[in-house]
């Protein structure tokens, strides 16, 4: 370290996908905070609009470009920056840093990389240097070695010793691969794999192993600790992300701990990590023997999870080693008074559990393994493995209310326990209570007996409720069932009542849970700390409630497809403008992705279900003036009624207008009473008069929406009586308490976004966007962009008109949301929301007004005083265009048709700025992973689908520029005014062009045709595109920009500097 | 009130109620917690523990069972164990039995389904307060409750060794004097080549000063002024100028003998995880400590110099003489359980030892070790090797 820097830029991790979540933007935002606390002036380049670390008044300037190679080194040169952090933007800016100081970049700029050495990077990145510097101090990696011959394989098999794994290379996806017993299977199997490969692989066996991690802090005078250590339910082969893991360990004696331990800060002294690690290893459960898998030489997922489990300030204490600091000399941020060099102990476990959302990519395996799928992932704490686990599920919001044997249907479970999918846990429940023992589900599935004994009990525990009535549960048996983590909701199930029943019995028999604080120290010395959970195994709360005023703030809970960091960011801007205004805020949330779970961010943090239980519990407890349920998304939504029905009161705009907007029907009937027009509508109820009601809505295709969803789960376009007959019968499953609607299909509209912030009925702030592709195509999978571009100023007059209608309608004061399609200067309502949605970072950062902070204001002003208008730039004066594109993770999702619709499929977004819609288009595209095409395009159309003459024209200028243009599938013979014919390019010859890399963009128009050239696209990582408007856009954006012309410019050059957040 | 079986009843009124497992047995002792996250065999074992009523804060006991060996002692020295969540299916690879059938077969009563946490936030508030685990039977009402009188000096007497044994390791010789030595101090002396003879301190172990290389100061229960004689005993060694070194109960001990106070500590330290610091080389270890008192590092002559302190409180964690070879360290570098991150002090405290024999020279045996040399701190774990 030569001196403090003066100028670091910090590296985000961009748009969300699958394995790369919000995880990151705690991290970023940790290091940004203590770059301010040391006076450094910090940069940040992060196209990933909706995150905190992107705010006003976090970094002193904000690039919203891609995080590439190419874009990072045109920021450095731009702001002679000194320094650089890579380590808090996972492996996106990890993978940027190792290239640019390949490259030299670094070395050119006079860069500096602060924290962990690019050479100890490359050392844990680089499997061979790896496994040499571990060898280096005796510790020991999974025995692995490329072969070329039989014998070879036979040879080296027999030296790791049987049995072994034998990979046929990785783009098979693991076909021809498989475990060998004895030389005579080697033999086979290898012969059979060199027939296609020339290299295979012969690795040490390690299923049915142990999968323990251990987070390591290390400083530059070579102290170092573990943080924290986790231990998979799943044994080895299910990916960690993927796996349910418990912190800490629960199945190893303190022998085990304390080995793993020494191994852990043996091996990151050696390669010298400065900063936080990650360390992975497989343990035999037989005997002592462990293999070191892998080092993660930075902040990941694990380590904001153990952030979030011990409390310990992983992400903070990582930035200030950067900076040179010593663990001892860095104040721990929970007790103030001793330092960041200790270990946490827990007086609790913790679970996490991942989310999944398989379902809504049709085709898609659902099988887990070694590459991660989930979208996302929840955090319980409790006191007893079967408390965490069942409240985990139910974090997970996928509609099982605990370890419900009957929450999905399995075909063959023996199969689902080998197996495992996305369902396993639910698949072990079934099978314990159909009497399969605990060594029969532990040979099928490998998992530690501890845990299976006590899933088995919870069920049992289950099962002993069925048929008898919730008064007939006395209250030792109440405890321990609330101790096991049973719920209201899941009592209610079992006994067949409903869960304000329960808790009514409940609090009649003084069953109560308790808030315990996360101190970090097992209640050793007294600690002052905001970080709470509840535990029905507490007999008193270590706390007391707020005298202030008190808010409390509903979270979004587990990202998924459809909600995800924007909603964070809703919630926290919420919690610093009451913070700001003078309350006192107890946020609740299960998410340990997230910023508003960090130390930092409000007086109390509850880290808990978002449930009507919990909810309700935490009510009593504080007493708040009310309950912000319109910051997180669809979760608080979605309790919001029941809770005023409760009694609990709601902070903004009523429950009986969320329900009137909510409830489908109830919302139709309000459009044609406001003489507000809507795509035609009918409720299906009654099956009977199915083919009228399909007639008088225009005939097919018809789009099936059931209520109280997001992200359009269950929502589907039928084509054919057939489709629509099973599309209503799953629909309604999902939502059986709320109506099922259908409406009109509409393909040739454009599609509008209204939001806004209202007072007592009057908007006082608002935004209006446009979808570059046509409706049809999910919002949130949508290109947004704003300005609006293609409609005309009649169409924003009236959708401001309908918006000021519904807004009165419904006396709104908060955010909300309004979705409208656009055709022939008219415009329809499809849908409103009375909540934050998705797209509220994004436009409040376009237009540099905090709408959620403008909210939060209105919902908390006095109700007297009239409504006033917030100063905010309108559309006509913005100077720029901002767009934002979805980030689609199809790589990760094999088999799925990666082509958009109705249902959402895209993981996250990514936002940014310039001169001109192309411009700012093709630096958002480029964010979320578009190459500008080098060498030629594929265009595929379904037989006999014309090719749209703009499109041709578009494709003719590319080809102009030197790209090669294809065409396969359309109608053959059309004539076009390009150089191009349309003929019948075979789909073979198709896939051809893409696996020789022929073509690095593949336009796929086909609906019902070429889902072999769409998945080719997005296994080779070609750029895929499947909207024509989009393509017609993304087109002419390459035609008219080269790389080089897109402006780099920092945030704060785009309409000047806004106010902050306050 | 409740319809639990079984509860603890603490001295000052307040109860604790469960459900029993180990003995059914009604016991009485002091009530002291422990925040280690594993290693209750170690805990369960450790003569520190010596007529205590153990609470674990971690909720999770018994879930690996309990092994065949190695123990800190041959059986279970607390009185009773109070737990939060007890797992009767263990399953590791090295347990023969579960914990409830261990304690059961050594008569030590156990309670389950206790807010463990909120009974640590009580004791650590009381500072040390009696006990008793009783059962909740009508039946008990009228019958004598937990009595003040536990007498330390009796339970030392009781934790230490009947007879002096001789460990054979080699040719180096370390006169162990036992206050209640956990069994690992031993074995990390003999994986050290070193012979430990193993004297009861009540004993004359004077008779084996002569022909021992170094001696060692051992951990044990309670307060160190409760130890009649053994004080001047030690004051007598620090005349012959023999390497030694002590650990907890033994730092104190060794403290008191310099002529140095010991005090009863606010929140004493009770877990694996205390922050310590080399105050020389600015080193920074884990450790696990058990102790409700410490030593006064001002009340030390100025032949004496503090070693270690604790991050947390900065209390003295170990002290040693600025010439002689005679050095102590408040902490447990022995683990087990805890981490093993100064299990180093053994091998520096046999090069001392064995230095001091060939010359007899202060300066060179002294412990002036300078840790960050060639040094590899961390034990090596491989196949599950362990101090």
């Amino acid at each position: 370290m030569k001196g403090k820097p003066k100028k670091v830029l910090v590296l985000g991790s961009g748009a969300l996908k699958i394995a790369q979540a919000g995880e990151f933007d705690y991290s970023g935002s940790q290091a940004i905070k203590v770059l301010r606390e040391e006076g450094i002036k910090s940069v940040l380049i992060n196209p990933n609009i909706a995150t905190i670390q992107t705010d006003d008044g976090m970094a002193d300037e904000v690039y919203f470009l891609p995080v590439t190679p190419y874009f990072v080194e045109k920021v450095l040169e731009k702001e002679k920056c000194d320094a650089v952090f890579l380590s808090f933007g996972g492996q996106t800016a990890l993978n940027c840093g190792l290239e640019l100081e390949k490259s030299g970049v670094f070395k050119r700029l006079g860069v500096e990389v602060l924290g962990t050495p690019v050479r100890a990077i490359r050392d844990t990145e680089d499997r061979h240097l790896f496994i040499q510097r571990l060898d280096e101090i005796g510790v020991v990696t999974a025995k692995s070695k490329a072969i070329e011959s039989v014998d070879d394989a036979v040879k080296t098999a027999r030296e790791i010793g049987y049995p072994v794994m034998l990979r046929a290379g990785f783009s098979l996806g693991g076909q021809g691969s498989g475990l060998v017993y004895n030389d005579e299977q080697c033999k086979q199997m290898a012969e059979t794999a060199f027939a296609t490969v020339s290299q295979i692989l012969i690795e040490e066996c390690l299923s049915g192993w142990k999968e323990i991690e251990y987070e390591v802090v290390r400083d530059g005078a070579d102290n170092c600790i573990t943080v924290c250590n986790m231990e998979n339910v799943d044994p080895m082969g299910v990916h960690t992300g993927e796996s349910i893991v418990i912190a800490p360990s629960q199945t190893l004696d303190d022998n085990e701990y304390q080995m793993l331990r020494n191994v852990a800060i043996k091996t990151i002294r050696h390669l010298g990590i400065v900063g936080e690690c990650n360390i992975q290893y497989a343990l035999n459960p037989h005997n002592r023997e462990y293999r070191v898998i892998e080092v993660n030489a930075r902040l990941s997922r694990s380590s904001a999870l153990a952030s979030k489990a011990t409390g310990y300030p992983l992400a903070y204490v990582a930035a200030k080693i950067a900076l040179g600091y010593k663990l001892f000399e860095i104040a721990n941020q929970v007790t103030k008074v001793t330092t960041a060099f200790f270990e946490p102990a827990l007086d609790y476990i913790v679970c996490k559990f991942p989310r999944w959302d398989l379902t809504k990519f049709p085709g898609a395996d659902t099988r887990i393994g070694s590459e991660m799928k989930s979208v996302g992932e929840v955090m319980a704490i409790g006191r007893s493995f079967p408390e965490v686990l069942q409240k985990a599920i139910r974090m997970t919001e996928i509609g099982a209310l605990g370890l419900d044997p009957d929450a999905f249907q399995f075909d063959d479970l023996q199969k689902e326990l080998r197996e495992p999918t996305h369902r396993r846990m639910f698949a072990l429940a079934k099978a314990f209570e159909q009497g399969m023992t605990v060594s029969h589900i532990q040979e099928l599935t490998g998992m530690d007996p501890f845990f299976l004994h006590e899933i088995e009990r919870v069920v049992k525990l289950g099962q002993s409720l069925k048929g008898r009535k919730v008064e007939s549960i006395e209250k030792n048996e109440m405890n321990i069932l609330k101790r096991a983590g049973f719920s209201d909701t899941y009592l209610a199930k079992l006994t067949q009542t409903n869960d304000l029943s329960v808790r009514k019995a409940r609090l009649a028999l003084g069953v109560k849970p308790h808030l315990s604080q996360i101190d970090t120290l097992a209640a050793e010395y007294p600690a002052n700390t905001n970080f709470l959970y509840y535990t029905y195994a507490a007999e008193q709360h270590d706390i007391q409630p707020s005298t202030k005023p008190t808010a409390l703030v509903l979270g979004s809970g587990c990202y998924r497809i459809g909600s995800s960091v924007e909603f964070d960011w809703c919630a926290v801007s919420a919690v610093k403008t009451l913070k700001n205004l003078g309350y006192d805020v107890i946020l609740l949330n299960c998410n340990p992705e997230t910023v508003s779970t960090d130390f930092d961010v409000c007086e109390k943090l509850i880290f808990d279900e978002i449930s009507m239980e919990m909810v309700l519990e935490t009510v009593d407890f504080a007493n708040p003036i009310g309950v912000f349920v319109s910051m997180g998304g669809q979760t608080p939504n979605n309790i919001a009624l029941k809770l005023a029905k409760a009694g609990v009161k709601l902070i903004g705009t009523s429950a009986e207008s969320i329900d009137m907007a909510e409830d489908r029907s109830k919302f139709s009937k309000l459009l044609d009473e406001l003489n507000v027009y809507q795509p035609k509508w009918a409720t299906a109820t009654d099956m009977s008069v199915i083919d009228t009601t399909v007639e008088e809505l225009g005939g097919f295709p018809i789009l099936v929406r059931p209520s109280y969803v997001l992200s359009g789960a269950a929502m589907k376009v039928a084509w054919t009586m057939d489709e629509l007959k099973g599309y209503l019968k799953s629909a309604t499953d999902v939502s059986s308490e709320h109506p099922v609607v259908m409406t009109k299909f509409e393909e040739d509209s454009r599609e509008i976004e209204f939001d806004g912030v209202a007072k007592n009925g009057e908007i006082i702030l608002s935004a209006i966007t446009e979808h570059i592709e046509n409706a049809g195509v999910h919002s949130g999978d949508a290109t947004l962009i704003i300005p609006p571009q293609r409609i005309t100023i009649d169409v924003l007059g009236m959708t401001t008109k309908v918006a000021k209608k519904l807004a009165k309608a419904l006396n709104i004061t908060g955010p909300f949301n309004i979705q409208l399609l656009n055709q022939n200067h008219e415009v329809r309502v499809i849908e409103c929301n009375l909540r934050a949605s998705r797209s509220f970072p994004f436009i409040s950062k376009a237009m540099r007004v905090n709408f959620i902070s403008e909210a939060t204001k209105a919902m908390m002003s006095d109700v007297n005083e009239k409504p006033v208008m917030v100063d905010a730039p309108g559309l006509i004066d913005l100077e720029y265009v901002c767009v934002k594109s979805p980030q689609f993770s199809y790589s990760r999702i094999k088999n799925a048709d990666p082509i958009n619709g109705v249902e959402m499929h895209s993981t996250g977004e990514a936002g940014c700025f310039g001169k001109n819609a192309k411009e700012a288009l093709l630096k958002a595209m480029i964010s979320t992973g578009f190459k500008i095409p080098k060498k030629g395009i594929l265009l595929t159309l379904d037989s006999n689908q014309p090719l749209d003459l703009g499109l041709s024209i578009d494709l003719h200028t590319a080809q102009e520029s030197g790209l090669k243009i294809y065409i396969c599938g359309g109608k053959s013979g059309t004539k076009t005014r390009a150089t191009f014919p349309i003929e019948s390019m075979s789909e073979g010859e198709a896939l051809e062009l893409i696996a020789s890399k022929t073509v690095d963009l593949v336009i796929s128009l086909s609906r019902k045709d070429h889902y072999k050239v769409r998945r080719l696209a997005v296994d080779t990582g070609s750029s895929l595109i499947t909207d024509h408007w989009l393509a017609r856009r993304a087109i002419q954006g390459f035609n008219k920009y080269d790389m080089s012309e897109l402006r780099i410019e920092p945030w704060s050059s785009y309409g000047g500097i806004a106010p902050s957040a306050s | 009130m409740s319809d639990r079986t079984i509860k603890l009843v603490l001295e000052d009124g307040r109860e604790f109620h469960g459900e029993s497992f180990g003995a059914p047995k009604e016991v009485q002792g002091e009530v002291v917690f422990n925040t280690g996250m594993t290693g209750y065999v170690e805990t369960l074992t450790d003569p520190s523990y010596k007529g205590q009523i153990l609470v674990t804060t971690f909720p999770l006991q018994g879930n690996y069972g309990v092994p065949d060996g190695p123990f800190e002692a041959p059986r279970i020295q607390i009185q009773g164990l109070i737990v939060s969540h007890y797992s009767d299916h263990p399953h590791h690879h090295a347990a023969v039995k579960s914990l409830g059938k261990w304690l059961e077969s050594q008569g030590v009563p156990a309670i389950y389904g206790v807010d463990t946490r909120t009974l640590t936030r009580h004791l650590r508030e009381r500072g040390t307060l009696g006990g008793a685990i009783e059962f909740t039977d009508e039946s008990r009402i009228g019958k004598p409750k937990y009595s003040k009188n536990i007498d330390m000096r009796k339970v030392l007497k009781k934790v230490a060794p009947t007879e002096t044994t001789i460990h054979e390791g080699g040719n180096t010789k370390i006169l162990l004097i036992d206050t209640g030595a956990k069994e690992n101090i031993v074995r990390s002396l003999l994986k050290r080549e070193a012979t430990v003879i193993r004297a009861p301190w009540n004993t004359d172990w004077e008779k084996y000063v002569d022909e021992a290389d170094g001696i060692f100061l051992t951990n044990g229960p309670g307060d160190p002024l409760d130890a009649g004689g053994l004080i001047e005993k030690v004051q007598a060694l620090l005349s012959r100028e023999i390497p030694i070194f002590g650990i907890c109960f033994g730092h104190q001990m060794l403290a008191l003998a310099a002529g140095g106070k010991t005090f009863k500590m606010k929140y004493g330290h009770r877990s694996v995880n205390q922050p310590v610091q080399d105050l020389e080389s600015g080193r920074c270890f884990v450790t696990s400590q058990n102790h409700g008192y410490v030593v006064q590092t001002e009340s030390l002559s100025r032949e004496w110099k503090p070693w270690f302190i604790n991050l947390n409180d900065k209390t003295n964690e170990g002290i040693r003489h600025v010439e002689k070879p005679f050095a102590s360290v408040q902490f447990h570098p022995e683990a087990c359980p805890g981490p093993q991150d100064t299990a180093y002090l053994f091998d520096e405290f046999m090069k001392v030892v064995r230095t001091w024999k060939i010359t007899k020279q202060n300066k060179e045996a002294a412990f002036t070790w300078d840790i960050l040399k060639n040094k590899d701190l961390s034990v090596d774990g491989k196949n599950g090797a362990k101090l």
